[in-house]
């Protein structure tokens, strides 16, 4: 029976249908026991299997460094990092070890690995608990990177990342995580790899992942409103290995495209993005591609974050731009 | 009582065959000659590959490559210790407990030559690949522990690293988590005296490095390193108590005696003088009085030994040159996915494209 339930809600009942699905799958990270996590999106889960969810000891590199040889015993180790900010602390151990075991081993030892990890700004957390890193982790081969937009979309995502048999880092929208509820069909499954067409349109395409596609929608709905025009919105769902053809094929259909992240501009996912337009789409362009992310700048505390992050009115004076030129 | 004592810890040190080859009966393993004459081949076997892999890099024929001479009874004592389901999981010097696990000279030496088909773990051995970050890999092994304890197997991880090792945050955190989730997990520190240049009095302040055990609760034991009789014995202890789920550091008293790696010159770091006097320590010349005080080993089969030795090193140097002949460096591009993502189909199709001119 279908459920409505919001994103924490959803990352809860997949591990615990993925839990009881698959006996090799374990879950564990710091305070995700005995306190069902700090966001609660493990609550309830050591009851359900005692021998399978584990409290972590406070060391990042640690929860990281484990998962190698839990999946080398083949278990599916699903781990929690409690920011993404903590997650540098393993940094080293997911690019030297998870991410390139397959390769290095010519596919003899693998590392299906799950490290879920509550991501961005917007909820007004402390210091370094609002970080968007996913072009960091999209630069590492052998990664995939996956951002969820809503309840479904999670439910669907998660469970893939958990079956996949590449490491995922799974990184969760902190800002969604209680905002709406969704409607999520059971046993929901959603292909890694790729990209949604939220909403199709002529004039233009913006492309949007995690919390900032719901800003995104809320522009481009004042400027279909104000305009007229008919946008395009894809996310791409899984930031890498990105799904261009999907978005190549938009870009060539609408002749414009808008690119929007709350990470940092320079070095951003964005400019991979326009790259490919560039490399498969370019003749096809209306006008320059725009970019509206957050500035290279350290994400700020939150006192100042309204203005690091972008909002449905900078994305809509993007959109503009353009559909001007 | 504003004041008292509320921890100790004491570090007991064990030594089976003294310098001069002597054994102490009360200690001895139970071994048979045969064992005996196992270990004293694989000690062999890794030392003249060591001098042979040198040989072959000074000619340009192999890259990089960290030799592990006098550190042989350190490790073939302690990977003879397993069982043929545990696991070994090792850095980048530990090609001697490797053969001993069935990794085969020409697998090391593709290794050192560059090629991942040295990384190739076979589908029926339990092992990870050689770890190239220091430290980096006693975490993979407190893993593989807590894996096969949660699926009730009884199977233990190995994992080598050396003193340099002790000083990253990783080793600490391992040591840590094998305490916290019981883990069927040996952690075998070889005490070389040397990370590269780095005397251990500049490493750490601490008297010895298995205390470091002490702190993350698990037990922690020195060994002669160089004998390995008391290798074999301490780490077989350690074993037994990982199946139960008992960690153990053991730390290996040992000396480099060759270079960090095939790069650096150690005259530059050390005095020769005290390379002489560990040369006179050499674990297989101790182990070689004891066997032949023994009557174990003679005259006859040593020679034979070496022979053998000479003959599967030769031809593993000939299986991996013709495998590095055969090598195709389009298959870069296979094992970074499961599946190739379609980003990388073209990446490989435009080197195609290139290579085809």
């Amino acid at each position: 029976m279908a459920e409505r339930l919001r994103v924490v809600e959803a990352v809860r009942e997949t591990l615990r249908e993925e839990l009881a699905a698959d006996d090799s799958v374990v879950v564990y990270g710091e305070d995700i026991g005995r306190a069902g996590g700090v966001f609660r999106a493990t609550e309830g889960l050591l009851e359900a299997h005692p021998d399978r969810v584990f409290d972590a000891p406070v060391a990042e590199a640690g929860i990281v460094g484990v998962g190698v040889g839990l999946a080398a015993t083949g278990l599916r180790p699903v781990a929690e990092i409690q920011f993404q900010s903590f997650l540098y602390q393993g940094f080293h151990q997911l690019v030297q070890h998870v991410a390139r075991m397959r390769s290095r081993t010519r596919g003899t030892v693998t590392c299906p690995m799950t490290i879920r990890t509550p991501y961005g700004g917007g909820i007004h957390a402390l210091e370094l608990h609002s970080e968007s890193f996913e072009a960091g982790f999209a630069h590492v081969p052998g990664l995939t990177v996956v951002i969820p937009a809503s309840p479904a979309e999670t439910a669907g995502l998660l469970r893939s990342a958990i079956r996949s048999p590449d490491p995922v880092v799974f990184m969760e929208p902190t800002r969604l995580y209680r905002s709406v509820r969704e409607e999520v069909p059971d046993e929901h499954e959603i292909p890694l790899g790729e990209a949604r067409i939220v909403d199709t349109g002529e004039d233009a395409t913006v492309i949007a992942w995690g919390s900032m596609l719901r800003e995104t929608l809320d522009a481009v709905d004042s400027v279909e409103t104000e305009t007229g025009a008919s946008i395009e919105v894809i996310d791409p769902r899984t930031i890498s290995p990105l799904d261009t053809e999907t978005i190549v094929e938009s870009v060539r259909k609408t002749g414009r495209c808008v690119v929007v992240h709350e990470a940092p501009k320079t070095s951003g996912m964005a400019g991979e993005i326009i790259a490919r337009i560039n490399e498969e789409a370019f003749f096809y362009l209306e006008a320059p591609v725009e970019r509206v992310t957050g500035y290279d700048v350290p994400v700020p505390l939150f006192a100042r974050e309204d203005a690091y992050l972008p909002d449905a009115t900078r994305i809509e004076a993007g959109i503009e731009r353009v559909l001007e030129s | 009582m504003p004041r008292e004592t509320v921890a100790e810890f004491t570090i007991h040190s064990v030594q089976v065959l003294d310098e001069d080859g002597t054994i102490d009966a009360e200690l001895a393993p139970s071994l048979t000659d045969d064992d005996l004459l196992e270990c004293y081949t694989a000690m062999k076997r890794a030392r003249r590959l060591d001098e042979r892999a040198i040989s072959l890099q000074r000619r340009g024929e192999l890259g990089t490559y960290a030799p592990a001479i006098g550190q042989e009874a350190a490790q073939v004592g302690s990977a003879f210790a397993l069982a043929a389901d545990d696991w070994v999981v090792p850095s980048f010097r530990e090609h001697p407990a490797l053969l001993v696990r069935g990794t085969s000279p020409q697998s090391v030496l593709e290794y050192a030559m560059g090629m991942e088909e040295g990384a190739e773990i076979p589908a029926d051995a339990n092992a990870l690949p050689p770890a190239i970050p220091v430290g980096s890999q006693p975490l993979h092994a407190v893993g593989v522990g807590w894996g096969e304890s949660i699926q009730g197997r009884p199977n233990v991880a190995l994992t080598y690293f050396g003193d340099g090792a002790t000083s990253e945050g990783d080793v600490y955190e391992a040591l840590n988590f094998a305490g916290v989730y019981d883990a069927q997990t040996v952690f075998v520190c070889q005490n070389n005296r040397y990370a590269i240049s780095t005397r251990l009095e500049d490493q750490t302040a601490a008297e010895t490095l298995a205390q470091k055990a002490v702190a993350a609760g698990i037990d922690g034991i020195r060994v002669d390193g160089n004998d390995v009789l008391a290798v074999y014995r301490v780490v077989s202890e350690a074993i037994e108590r990982a199946r139960q789920g008992e960690p153990t550091l053991v730390e290996a008293l040992t000396y480099r005696r060759s270079m960090h790696t095939t790069s650096d010159d150690p005259s530059v770091y050390r005095d020769p003088e005290e390379a002489d006097e560990w040369e006179a320590r050499d674990p297989i010349v101790r182990f070689q009085v004891f066997l032949e005080n023994q009557g174990i080993l003679d005259a006859d089969t040593k020679a034979q030994i070496d022979e053998q030795v000479e003959a599967e090193i030769a031809e593993a140097i000939d299986q991996a040159n013709e495998r590095r002949e055969r090598l195709d460096p389009a298959d870069l591009f296979e094992y970074v996915y499961a599946e190739q993502p379609p980003e990388l189909e073209r990446q490989a199709a435009a080197f195609e494209g290139d290579r085809d001119g």
